[in-house]
């Protein structure tokens, strides 16, 4: 069952037009005092029906054509509850904590799509779904488990995984002739070959193409963002050696920075203001679609000496802690996001491609069998690193900032690095002590 | 609070009584009048301002993490300003908005003010050309920053700044995301400019059509040339009251700096004000509401101090002239 209309700011909009006639045939003191009560009690939210459970539930915007209308197809076709879709627009991270905020059942998600953070378990925000789990754990990768473990209890379900890379034509490295780059100075060389008075070499990102490849050096050369017991998993020797590389990169003109659209946006590939860009597995049909076969795929290369690496993101499924019907939104999520093999495939596969995260299902996945998909699939399992749970954002913002003095700004590396570590450690201590 | 009453027409022929019962009517309908028009602000004032403010010097108090009602055993004192103040993000987004502010401050008053001073002479079509000036007040900083982002200063071929640029033979220039050399200011202070210029404009015209003409009548008189001499000897001195009030606005409003960074540029180091970065901690993926909180009143005072005193040297509140 899913309710219809079921964006609540169109409702809330209306609500408000009738409002205002209102206000017209009664005169504003008392039309306001009737706008007010009316904000309150029409949510705008269809009502449950049949036994009158009605859950909420949260996206983020896909920018896939036919992912809304699935996922009020999913909605539909549950029986035991009214599930009502917010699908969210813009800055949905931000959105959602406000959301989660809230304290009046349709103002909260009982269900929702995000990312697990520590601070969300300490401050009871998600259930623990190690139940509805228990017989399928084995059918995740260690990572997607990881990813949504704290203190030994997993909180999400994973809905999809994305491994983001680097897409490159062909027919470019021929008629440049240049080799497929096996480590970043080759990559650095490719790119300069690549760029052209129309053409750049290569896309990491317009406002994140110094900060993103933090990660690759650092899990690239076998080391981690925290240890097992939550020490910084890093050295100063391996992530400066790594971000003077990365500042190459940027001081060269091979990098197109600037683009009209971000680098999750396969745009820029497609419309050739680049040569190779990072982007994840969801754009490779758009991309086939505009590039026909002459289209491959790459992980970013090791930096000095180190491996390739893919970072393996997607998005996971979580349970409210604060909901109404805790019970009932967790048999929800096990219905839509572990046993229906129909619409978990459906969700990977038709709008975009992802990867299952259900091992028994990637087999079913046709999809994905050949071609640079299937290639995707192999790179993610070889070099894949998954986010870290207790990795916070303010962690991420104090080596953002670290990347983005150095490589941009030029600043002294070893004076950021250290800054960027004092600011990690004091978060550490104040987590664990 | 202060109601302004005008008593109703006193019925001279009547009895006292239905005097009194007038009278009261009349003030009670004056009362109805005044919170008819001032309630609805008060208590927008009240909900969306106040009880906002007060909880968040509340929350300023606690760990507050993913919550807005902490438990008293998250109590830590004055441990969120200590950590704001030592935070180094924190300071480094007060030498971003200085940065700014010397920039946007004296540029939109030079600009809002000749402006103003040029259409004080205009003649013809007078109206047409305060509107045209006026008109992008009322463009939103997102939409505005949209179209500086993606039409003008985008960093490919064909935006607009860089085609014109290829007239010359100059490279591509990343507009926003290259801070070497910091070509982002020309992005957000022009746009800045666009927008607010307008509106201070107006009110410079307003303070110069207040100018008595037999000042410069008698400055005439005296010797004085038009031009250059009376603007700074009369013009000026007379505006003293609005300049100090446009100074002060555009120094807040610059303090408040917050779509065009978080629309332009996002959430970058080298160029990310204070709000910008409250906003991160508080209300983004941080989500640490007491240190965000701590910071917002340690903002809130810096801007009354450097207003008051601003005020103080300026010589706020004294008549035009004085």
């Amino acid at each position: 069952m899913v309710a219809s209309g079921n964006n609540p700011y169109e409702k809330a909009l209306a609500g408000l037009a009738m409002n205002r006639r209102r206000m017209l045939a009664l005169g504003g003191l008392t039309a306001g005092a009737g706008a007010l009560s009316a904000c309150g009690g029409d949510t705008g939210r269809g009502d449950g029906d049949g036994d009158g459970i009605t859950l909420y539930q949260w996206y983020h915007e896909y920018g896939e054509a036919g992912t809304q209308e699935a996922v009020k197809k999913y909605a539909e076709a549950y029986e035991d509850a009214t599930v009502v879709i917010n699908w969210v627009p813009g800055e949905y991270e931000t959105v959602l904590s406000s959301g989660l905020l809230a304290d009046k059942p349709g103002d909260y998600p009982d269900v929702f799509e995000g990312h697990l953070n520590r601070s969300m378990v300490d401050s009871g925000q998600v259930v623990p779904l190690d139940d509805i789990l228990e017989d399928v754990k084995d059918d995740y990768t260690t990572d997607d488990l990881a990813r949504n473990t704290i203190d030994g209890k997993v909180y999400g379900i994973r809905m999809i995984d994305d491994p983001q890379f680097l897409y490159y034509r062909p027919s470019l490295f021929d008629a440049a002739g240049v080799g497929v780059p096996e480590t970043f100075d080759d990559l650095i060389a490719a790119a300069a070959e690549l760029t052209t008075g129309d053409v750049k070499g290569i896309f990491l990102g317009n406002d994140d193409s110094a900060t993103k490849m933090f990660q690759s050096i650092v899990f690239g050369a076998g080391q981690t963002l925290l240890t097992d017991d939550n020490q910084i998993g890093f050295d100063a020797d391996t992530v400066l050696a790594g971000a003077l590389k990365v500042k190459e990169l940027h001081d060269s003109s091979s990098l197109l920075v600037g683009a009209p659209t971000e680098a999750w946006d396969p745009s820029s590939f497609i419309q050739e203001l680049c040569a190779i860009q990072w982007c994840g597995l969801w754009a490779l049909p758009a991309i086939q679609e505009a590039h026909g076969d002459d289209v491959a795929i790459m992980p970013v290369p090791g930096f000095n000496g180190g491996n390739p690496t893919v970072f393996n993101g997607g998005w996971d499924t979580f349970v409210n802690a604060n909901s109404e019907h805790v019970d009932e939104a967790k048999a929800f999520a096990k219905w839509l996001w572990i046993d229906n093999e129909e619409y978990i495939l459906d969700w990977n596969l038709s709008y975009g491609f992802h990867i299952p995260p259900r091992l028994s299902m990637r087999a079913n996945a046709e999809a994905l069998a050949d071609g640079p998909a299937a290639e995707a699939v192999r790179i993610s399992e070889e070099y894949g690193w998954a986010e870290n749970p207790n990795w916070t954002p303010t962690m991420e913002t104090a080596v953002d900032d670290m990347m983005t003095r150095i490589v941009l700004e030029g600043a002294d590396p070893e004076s950021e690095f250290e800054a960027a570590q004092g600011t990690i450690q004091t978060e550490l201590d104040s987590i664990f002590g | 609070m202060a109601v302004s009453t005008e008593t109703a027409p006193a019925d001279r022929a009547g009895t006292g009584e239905r005097t009194s019962r007038a009278r009261r009517a009349g003030r009670w309908r004056t009362t109805l009048t005044f919170w008819y028009f001032v309630g609805p602000f008060v208590a927008g004032l009240l909900v969306f301002t106040y009880i906002p403010v007060i909880w968040s010097a509340y929350l300023s108090f606690f760990e507050a993490r993913n919550t807005v009602s902490p438990a008293s055993e998250d109590f830590v004192g004055l441990d969120n300003y200590v950590a704001m103040l030592r935070d180094d993000a924190f300071i480094d987004s007060l030498g971003t908005f200085t940065v700014f502010a010397a920039f946007i401050v004296p540029l939109t008053f030079a600009s809002s003010l000749a402006l103003a001073l040029m259409l004080n002479k205009v003649r013809l079509a007078r109206s047409f050309f305060r509107s045209v000036f006026f008109l992008p007040f009322a463009c939103s900083y997102v939409v505005a920053s949209l179209v500086w982002k993606m039409s003008i200063f985008n960093g490919v071929r064909y935006g607009m700044a860089n085609s014109i640029l290829d007239l010359f033979g100059i490279e591509d220039i990343a507009w926003l995301f290259d801070p070497s050399p910091p070509w982002y200011w020309l992005v957000i202070v022009t746009l800045r400019l666009w927008i607010q210029c307008g509106f201070y404009m107006i009110l410079f015209i307003a303070a110069l059509q207040q100018i008595p003409e037999h000042l410069y009548e008698a400055a005439y008189v005296d010797g004085a040339k038009p031009g250059w001499q009376t603007f700074w000897h009369i013009t000026l001195p007379q505006l003293r009251a609005t300049s100090v009030a446009v100074l002060m606005l555009i120094l807040i409003a610059a303090y408040q700096a917050f779509d065009e960074f978080y629309n332009l540029i996002g959430n970058q180091a080298y160029a990310r004000p204070p709000l910008m970065y409250l906003y991160n901690t508080a209300l983004g993926t941080v989500q640490d509401l007491g240190k965000g909180s701590a910071g917002a009143l340690i903002l809130a005072l810096l801007i009354a101090l450097v207003t008051v005193l601003q005020g103080k040297f300026l010589g706020f509140g004294r008549s035009e002239g004085q």
